[in-house]
């Protein structure tokens, strides 16, 4: 597969791997902010290959696992008690609410459809006029334009059944919450290349003078992760930190404009509940005045109670970096993919089932 | 022209009256009776079927390998094939697991009521088809129709009988250590073509599902090879992973494996890439994996791969005795983990 193969050599994997046993001095915490980075940290084996002075610690990007408590029953409630097509990403479904996941929903009878692009949510709504669809709009800056642009060709069609449900987080408040939080031991991030080559990454800049640390903008194959572990450990060795970019291939300094402009026209910052972690300053996407007509929220009448998490999930610490997904004394006993207490064990991305599914053989 | 497409063109659809199957076709009278006539039995027209008894009488030999299998894919019609030819090999490749030469079938159709009669003839065909190559017969078989809402337009249970070959002798205890596994063809790609055309994760690709009757394959292997093949079994549902994690977990031996010796191709890593999908994971229909003894492994993958269906085999690691029970797979850049069990189906990610 070219593209990938090229960032899956052994030969190479091998020859950054020994740069950084050369380069390391000193005890050293990198974040990788991703959870997509995470699981190719884990199922490639890095984290083994590296020097034991170096931890990695695993960060908040994993916009399911990040997704609070209380929208997932909203969603839940919409499609079993509104009567609502539910439309959402594959990988939401599994994670559990307070009751019940929407999977369970399904089960139940309700009318969730899995779906790769919110635009085909728009088209389901034109297919079924005396229904109401509603997409769950989940993700970081990644996925806000697609989910933007179906908001803008919902309303240039004149859809009047068609709603999103929105989720949004943005990256750089959740950086400053993991360097606020007086338990944080993260020397340096690994950023989200994926994220930069929507929004660029002057705003790291600020972050990287604010804060003094080094943050490598970084891909998600072998060689990039370790390519940008090992700009980060040459930072942290000399002091001297930047802004560095290892994809540069994709991720460039002011992203896609046309990308930011959809963003911008349909979404406005305020604060986020992030789950596990808590209300986040100016972290969520939430619609716009403009839009207002679109957001499921203000649309149905949803009477739900708020409800507090399982006290015996971790997953604020995990999602902070302060813990690990071992660490927890539920992991792995009563906590399974199967039987999931919190949201990174279901995730494709959520550090939890990272350890889980691509765990070494001495952690069983 | 494939010989599917001949098939179709010598066989058009007879004149039924009506246009779609309607609960009357499952009520047993007239129009059940109509619809049989001008449909299976003028398809799978045999001395057996011909006899019009509730069951068939059949001679058969030795001991007897019996496996049945239900399908309820959708959509019916994908790329690379269609409901029906799942049914006939999905279990024929079942039989030839055990170690069965496959010679009749059972079918039986619930069908949901306003199933297109033109659907239901193309499944026949495919029925028909995947018959003649498999070299089975179609002997018994049973058509209820349910109310529209009650099903997914149709679902499908054979049922496959086969004689035992003379030298296959499969079995979990025959497993030992230093066995190689051997897979027969590339993974994954009947799960990705099934998710390529269905609803709401539509991508082009031309990716066309494996479905394939493997019954040729392994009775040559077994002729030649005979008890040097210690296990074999099909990993359909679960994929490559499920199955060998049942197999080790069962055998209480371990499984090593190379992710650089797995055979895929191209278009469905990538699309697996795309999705977010552990192709050790996706459905296959055409594959299937085989415990060789080490010593004769080189030797059956060579012939396996002169054979139908098998000439993207490749030996994917070798059973060990240090950890009973798991499958630990070596990745591309020489890390290892875990392969566990598939908890459900997967979910495409979000990003």
């Amino acid at each position: 597969m070219k593209f990938v193969a090229e960032y899956r050599n052994p030969e190479q994997v091998e020859a950054l791997v020994n740069e950084i046993k050369k380069t390391i001095t000193k005890d050293w915490r990198i974040m990788e902010v991703c959870g997509g980075q995470t699981h190719g940290l884990v199922k490639n084996g890095i984290l083994e290959m590296l020097p034991d002075s170096l931890q990695m610690v695993h960060g908040p990007g994993c916009p399911v696992c990040v997704t609070p408590l209380h929208l997932i029953d909203k969603a839940i409630y919409l499609a079993l008690e509104k009567d609502v097509i539910l439309c959402s990403f594959g990988d939401m479904l599994r994670v559990p609410g307070s009751e019940k996941s929407l999977l369970q929903a399904k089960a139940e009878g309700a009318d969730i459809r899995i779906l790769y692009s919110p635009l085909d949510a728009v088209k389901i709504a034109q297919e079924n006029p005396d229904r109401e669809i509603v997409f769950f709009a989940v993700g970081f800056e990644t996925t806000s334009p697609a989910n933007a642009l179906s908001v803008v060709q919902a309303k240039k069609l004149g859809l009047d059944n068609y709603s999103i449900l929105v989720s949004h987080v943005l990256v750089p408040p959740a950086i400053d919450a993991v360097m606020n939080d007086p338990e944080t031991k993260v020397n340096g991030f690994l950023a989200a290349g994926h994220v930069m080559t929507i929004m660029g990454y002057q705003q790291y800049q600020l972050l990287v003078e604010k804060y003094k640390i080094p943050i490598v903008i970084t891909g998600f194959e072998p060689v990039d992760l370790l390519q940008g572990i090992l700009l980060t450990v040459k930072q942290l060795e000399s002091g001297n930190f930047k802004l560095q970019n290892q994809y540069s291939r994709i991720a460039h300094a002011s992203g896609n404009e046309a990308a930011k402009e959809l963003i911008r026209d349909v979404f406005k910052v305020d604060k986020q509940i992030w789950r596990g972690i808590g209300e986040i300053p100016e972290s969520g996407l939430h619609l716009n005045d403009e839009f207002m007509a679109f957001d499921a929220n203000l649309k149905f009448d949803i009477q739900l109670a708020i409800v507090e998490e399982s006290q015996d999930c971790i997953a604020g610490q995990v999602l902070k970096g302060i813990e690990k997904p071992s660490s927890c004394p539920m992991f792995g006993n009563k906590c399974t993919p199967e039987n999931p207490l919190g949201a990174p064990m279901v995730s494709s991305e959520g550090a939890c089932a990272a350890y889980y599914h691509y765990s070494n053989l001495n952690d069983f | 022209m494939s010989d599917k497409i001949k098939m179709q063109l010598q066989c058009p659809m007879p004149d039924l009256d009506y246009d779609i199957i309607t609960l009357g076709h499952g009520s047993g009278g007239k129009l059940t009776n109509r619809l049989l006539e001008k449909t299976v039995f003028e398809v799978f027209n045999n001395d057996e079927i011909n006899t019009r008894h509730d069951g068939a009488l059949l001679k058969m030999n030795g001991n007897i390998v019996f496996s049945t299998d239900s399908f309820v894919v959708s959509p019916i019609f994908f790329p690379g094939g269609d409901i029906g030819e799942l049914a006939v090999n999905g279990t024929v490749n079942d039989v030839a697991m055990c170690g069965g030469i496959p010679k009749y079938l059972s079918l039986s159709f619930i069908i949901e009521e306003g199933m297109k009669m033109k659907d239901f003839w193309n499944v026949l065909i495919g029925v028909k088809y995947a018959c003649d190559k498999a070299g089975v017969q179609i002997v018994t078989g049973d058509t209820k129709v349910v109310e529209r809402g009650k099903g997914d337009k149709i679902f499908i249970n054979t049922t496959g009988i086969g004689e035992l070959h003379p030298n296959a002798d499969i079995r979990l205890e025959r497993v030992k250590k230093g066995d190689k596994i051997i897979v027969s063809g590339n993974i994954a790609t009947h799960g990705i073509s099934i998710l390529s055309v269905r609803r709401g994760l539509e991508f082009e690709s031309d990716i066309e599902s494996d479905t394939c009757n493997l019954n040729h394959t392994v009775i040559t292997l077994l002729n030649e090879f005979g008890q040097d093949i210690h296990l074999m079994r099909d990993p359909t549902r679960g994929g490559v992973a499920s199955t060998l994690n049942e197999l080790s977990r069962d055998s209480q031996m371990g499984f090593d494996l190379k992710e650089c010796a797995m055979p895929i191709d191209g278009q469905v890593a990538s699309a697996c890439e795309m999705l977010g999908l552990d192709p050790l994971y996706v459905a296959n229909e055409g594959v299937f994996i085989a415990i060789v003894k080490a010593s004769r492994a080189d030797q059956i993958l060579n012939k396996l791969r002169t054979l139908e269906f098998g000439n993207n085999s490749a030996i994917i690691g070798e059973v060990v005795d240090d950890h009973p029970g798991k499958v630990i797979i070596e990745s591309k850049i020489g890390g290892k983990r875990v392969v566990h069990m598939a908890v459900g189906e997967q979910l495409p990610r979000i990003c």
